[in-house]
């Protein structure tokens, strides 16, 4: 039976904790709207850049020539998989989630005999990833000092794979990332960027023939590699969304978990208290009783 | 009838512009491309330059690149660099023209990237003016 000081105690660290789990909740509310009109925001740009490449596929008259980032390199021996993780803990399950969806690629990867890149984006995927995986990561990106994510930090890492596809580094390219769907929901997500995914978002029956200008390899060479970055971008904006979602509601969780805490405590200390009080009393009576 | 259609221009944020326009002319790469109603589809890609629209009075966007699709009377711009004219102040132009021009004295860029820079250069220093 604990005394009475050690439950004060407890019961006013339980409430500090809480406390403490209280304000982060409220500010990964606040950031959590922004993020969340970011994300919505940004999503026309990449689902159209998307719809334009699949009018432009669809017009390719020569697919040998069509550029290798469209078509492949013909081989799948070496993938390169993109973590995109937070550098920031205590948010739920949000890190652990894209990790355990990436392992299970990894290993299927590599049970299938395939070669195994990995670039990590955020420290805390890099932490998790490290303990197993180290030789097969070439690449960390952290972008902990800024404060907010521009197209720019998409541009490094989009322009990072494309150097590395045009040195035949690898022959695919998965990215790892939260989709956000809702506060509570957030779905791990691996989309494969290189070669561009060819599925239709919607099925739009017209077929347009399209007037290009310049050709439409051209345009495609262009368009490819922002491509890249842009699902890369798209990919950032979905994850600081997930993450202030998976935060909210992880710290909601904490605080009442910490107010139940409190209660159960309050209630076993007033009790020892009251039996404190009532053995004194019993002392008292029963001393004088016996006089 | 009206000879309006639809246009917008998104950047990787926000959608900066939805509205409707009778003409606009892009900064096509192949040269200043207008386009009125009913113009066939068409996909083309932007050099740096104005896109001038004209819905009653006029707007004028500042852009260095972009992705133009034009079909079923809807325009769609996607660049990551579009600004409204307006809205640029002189020292952000100044330090653009300055940029551009350091650029311009590497003699290792490519002709391409020469052609587009000197278009950049031209457009910035027009609207300085």
């Amino acid at each position: 039976m604990p005394s009475l000081d050690d439950l004060k105690k407890r019961i006013k660290s339980v409430k500090s904790t809480q406390k403490i789990t209280k304000a982060m909740k409220m500010v990964a509310a606040a950031k959590l709207r922004k993020a969340q009109e970011n994300a919505e925001k940004g999503r026309p740009y990449s689902q159209k850049m998307q719809n334009i490449i699949l009018n432009l596929t669809k017009s390719i008259s020569d697919p040998q020539n069509a550029p290798k980032l469209l078509v492949g390199t013909g081989t799948d021996k070496t993938h390169l998989c993109v973590v995109l993780t937070a550098d920031r803990g205590l948010c739920g399950g949000f890190n652990s989630n894209i990790c355990k969806l990436a392992k299970t690629s990894f290993k299927k990867i590599l049970s299938d005999g395939k070669n195994l890149k990995i670039i990590t984006v955020g420290s805390k995927g890099l932490d998790q990833i490290k303990r197993e995986y180290e030789k097969y990561i070439i690449k960390k990106f952290s972008f902990k000092d800024r404060k907010e994510i521009t197209f720019k930090e998409a541009e490094t890492i989009g322009n990072e794979i494309v150097n590395l596809f045009e040195k035949n580094e690898f022959d695919k390219c998965i990215l790892f990332y939260n989709n956000f769907k809702n506060v509570i929901t957030q779905i791990p997500q691996a989309q494969q960027i290189v070669p561009a995914d060819k599925t239709p978002i919607k099925k739009n029956e017209e077929n347009l023939s399209y007037e290009f200008e310049p050709e439409e390899d051209e345009i495609l060479e262009d368009l490819l590699p922002k491509n890249i970055s842009t699902q890369v971008f798209k990919a950032f904006l979905e994850n600081a969304a997930s993450e202030q979602g998976s935060r909210m509601t992880a710290m909601d969780n904490a605080t009442r978990n910490a107010g139940d805490l409190v209660d159960k405590l309050t209630i076993n200390y007033n009790r020892s208290r009251q039996a404190s009080i009532t053995k004194e009393l019993i002392e008292i009576i029963s001393g004088a009783e016996s006089l | 009838m009206s000879e309006k259609f639809t246009i917008e221009i998104i950047s990787p944020n926000k959608s900066i512009i939805k509205t409707e326009s009778s003409e606009v002319v892009i900064p096509s790469f192949e040269g200043e491309m207008g386009i009125l109603k009913d113009h066939i589809p068409l996909i083309t890609f932007l050099r740096p330059g104005i896109i001038n629209i004209n819905a009653g009075s006029e707007q004028k966007f500042f852009v260095e690149e972009g992705i133009v699709e034009f079909s079923n009377n809807n325009l769609l711009i996607l660049s990551s660099t579009a600004v409204e004219v307006t809205k640029m102040n002189k020292k952000f132009i100044d330090s653009l023209i300055s940029v551009s021009e350091k650029k311009l004295d590497n003699n290792e860029i490519s002709d391409k990237e020469r052609y587009l820079l000197s278009y950049k250069l031209e457009t910035l220093r027009n609207i300085n003016q």
